[in-house]
């Protein structure tokens, strides 16, 4: 009697579970469709509110430098090249720096040192970017226009990036104000993808002979590689869609230029700033269109670094 | 003790009477548009409900652009403007929401602000230097054209750096407005609107603030901010010749008094630019803002209450306006709007209505 009791509620147990399964799984699946749906309604959305500018200047859109809201003449180019240059600039420093920090933090620093220094960084992840904008404005920009510039100019003054008059706003600037922004964020992934080496890869490499720095870089950093590549790219989604730092710093100006001193704009700099009041047809279509554009980017970026996660994994695996 | 139990039981009654009256009428009115005047008017509406406790009217500052095509799509009661509807908006909006007219509310003015290390004088400025300067022609601080109109100040041999607005605002429509003015070159090149393509090589900072800091950040440069903006801050500013050969500071009576210039040939819908305004104390670079208010309203009720709203803004408003740094409405122009005002369809004054359905 007992047993067979005790073997029933066993039973009553499974079914629930696997009810209790059931459910669980058309939760999160619903959380998943609905995740997905969000994006395509976005795009959806985006792609019909766009319509006026689509309509009238087609893909030259995309290819023109004008932007002239008296003439409706409308261009995505000095936008394009103004976020996708500052995304540059900012990761070209804070890559270098944030690995490096994070490879200090994880291999190096006593546990307690780390612990306390990791807690400050992700601190400064926190800070609102208007913060980081503001404090550039009355900092980094008298110092660009002071001493950086004109010692880029003088050294590097023969190469087109580094000529030209220099306003201490600009491409320089915002990419500078971008890398302090993002580089929390790579140090603390890039800090956890190197921590969730196993021990034994390091023991190994140390029991063979390398040393502290090979086993580092030629045993751990591959190791991690997926995680800091993952790091990267959530630094350079925030640079992308960066606006109020990027614009208190950038100098507005919606022009292609060369020089890395002179001041540009961005996309999510300039929808932010003419929305509001943007009149008639064309304008408010062309500013939607450019959110379009901005989301093409950033799906063409992600897209691109997944498939050299895939193609640098698949060669890693062969030999 | 009786006295007491009386004051009671009528306050009671008269709490009654009160909380029915707002229930029987409760308007609520949901304007949109400009950020601009949105102090003034925010203000105008909570004096308004403190009188009037059954009109209560919320304002949206969506921008002048979502103001007008607020007003138009039906989303909001009525919109409001930093630039006067042009003649492809207004057909859109009659269209749909039957005539729409323009009434002035406040001015504003722009001013111009500088950086130039070692000037402490304020600076004059003829408009088509200004011009010239934003259109790139005159680069140094020492041009002829600048030291003309400031004899006895020290200019350096320095580039000026212009700056300008980002965002497309009001304050931008009024500075290029009156660039177009004085400026033929810059009215075929650029144009008036509330954003430009701005010509040669210039920095851009977005709102009032934008602008001040990167002006504060750049030596030599120069830029444009509200009056408003400028009083409140206590920041320097240059003056402005105007049409009658005068340097004007900007200033809330000399806005007036461009309106009040200007009001001569205001055209019978308002739809008016004051820059460059005729007589010796006008400021030259001032701009009315305004409401524009569809003349039928379906809802009666609410029709009432717009209506009663604007001749209470355009006679005791007014008044409020210079507490918060917008220069009042000239009387004559007053008296104008007044005459538009019976434009406005409403069925019945609202306080006949209210007292017959309160009793």
């Amino acid at each position: 009697m007992a047993s067979t009791a005790a073997v029933a509620t066993a039973r009553v147990k499974t079914r629930n579970s696997q009810t209790g399964d059931i459910i669980a799984r058309l939760v999160v699946l619903m959380f998943a469709v609905s995740l997905l749906a969000i994006t395509g309604l976005l795009v959806v959305e985006l792609y019909i509110r766009a319509a006026p500018a689509r309509e009238k200047l087609g893909w030259g859109f995309l290819t023109s430098v004008a932007w002239n809201p008296v003439t409706e003449e409308f261009g995505a180019l000095p936008f394009l090249y103004g976020t996708a240059v500052t995304s540059l600039v900012g990761m070209l420093i804070s890559v270098p720096l944030g690995v490096g920090a994070a490879m200090f933090l994880s291999e190096l620093a006593p546990a307690r040192i780390s612990n306390a220094l990791t807690f400050v960084i992700e601190l400064l992840a926190a800070i609102p970017s208007v913060i980081y904008g503001l404090l550039a404005i009355f900092t980094l920009v008298p110092l660009m226009r002071t001493t950086v510039d004109p010692f880029l100019k003088s050294v590097f003054g023969f190469l087109p990036i580094f000529s030209g008059r220099a306003f201490g706003f600009g491409y320089l600037t915002a990419g500078v104000v971008l890398a302090i922004m993002t580089i929390p964020f790579v140090i603390s992934v890039s800090r956890e993808a190197l921590l969730a080496v196993p021990r034994e890869q390091r023991e190994a490499a140390l029991a063979l002979g390398a040393t502290r720095w090979e086993t580092t870089w030629q045993i751990v950093v591959p190791y991690a590689k997926l995680g800091i590549v993952g790091a990267i790219f959530l630094g350079l989604a925030r640079a992308l869609g960066e606006t109020m730092a990027v614009t208190m710093v950038i100098g507005n100006s919606p022009t292609v230029k060369a020089s890395l001193l002179a001041p540009g704009y961005s996309i999510a700099a300039v929808i932010a700033n003419e929305f509001a009041e943007a009149g008639g047809r064309i304008h408010p279509a062309a500013l939607v269109e450019l959110g379009l554009v901005l989301f093409g980017l950033t799906i063409v970026i992600n897209g691109g670094a997944r498939l050299m996660i895939i193609a640098t994994t698949k060669k890693g695996s062969k030999r | 003790m009786v006295t007491t139990r009386m004051t009671r039981m009528s306050l009671a009654v008269a709490g009654l009477i009160v909380a029915s009256v707002s229930v029987a009428s409760a308007q609520k009115l949901n304007p949109c548009g400009a950020s601009f005047p949105q102090a003034i008017y925010e203000k105008w509406f909570a004096e308004y409900h403190t009188m009037h406790p059954d009109v209560q009217i919320s304002y949206n500052p969506n921008g002048s652009g979502g103001g007008i095509s607020g007003l138009t799509n039906g989303t909001c009661d009525f919109g409001a403007s930093d630039a006067p509807m042009t003649d492809a908006e207004l057909s859109a909006a009659n269209a749909s929401r039957g005539k729409v007219l323009h009434f002035p509310t406040v001015m504003g003015a722009v001013v111009p602000i500088y950086n130039i290390p070692g000037v402490t004088q304020d600076l004059r400025f003829s408009g088509s230097v200004l011009a010239d300067i934003y259109l790139g022609k005159i680069t140094k601080w020492n041009d002829k054209a600048i030291a003309a109109d400031n004899p006895g100040v020290k200019l350096p041999n320095e580039d000026i750096i212009p700056v300008h607005r980002t965002d497309a605002s009001g304050t931008t429509f009024i500075f290029t407005d009156f660039l177009s003015s004085v400026s033929p070159e810059w009215k075929q090149k650029v144009g008036a609107a509330k954003a430009v393509n701005w010509p040669g090589q210039a920095l851009g900072g977005a709102q009032n603030p934008g602008v001040t800091g990167v002006v504060k950040q750049t030596p030599n440069s120069i830029g444009y901010v509200e009056l408003i903006y400028a009083i409140k801050e206590k920041l320097p500013y240059g003056s402005i010749k105007n049409a009658a050969g005068e340097f004007v500071k900007g200033s809330m009576e000399g806005v007036t008094q461009a309106a009040a210039g200007a009001a001569a040939n205001m055209p019978n819908d308002f739809r008016v630019s004051i820059v460059n305004a005729p007589g010796k104390t006008s400021y030259p670079i001032s701009s009315f803002t305004w409401m524009l208010i569809p003349a039928k309203i379906q809802d009666p009720a609410k029709a009432a209450a717009v209506k009663a709203f604007l001749r209470w803004m355009l006679t005791d408003g007014q008044k409020t306006a210079p507490t918060l740094y917008f220069a009042a409405l000239p009387k004559n122009v007053v008296t104008k709007e007044l005459g538009q005002l019976n434009q406005v369809e409403a069925p019945a004054a609202p306080g006949e209505k209210k007292g017959k359905k309160g009793l």
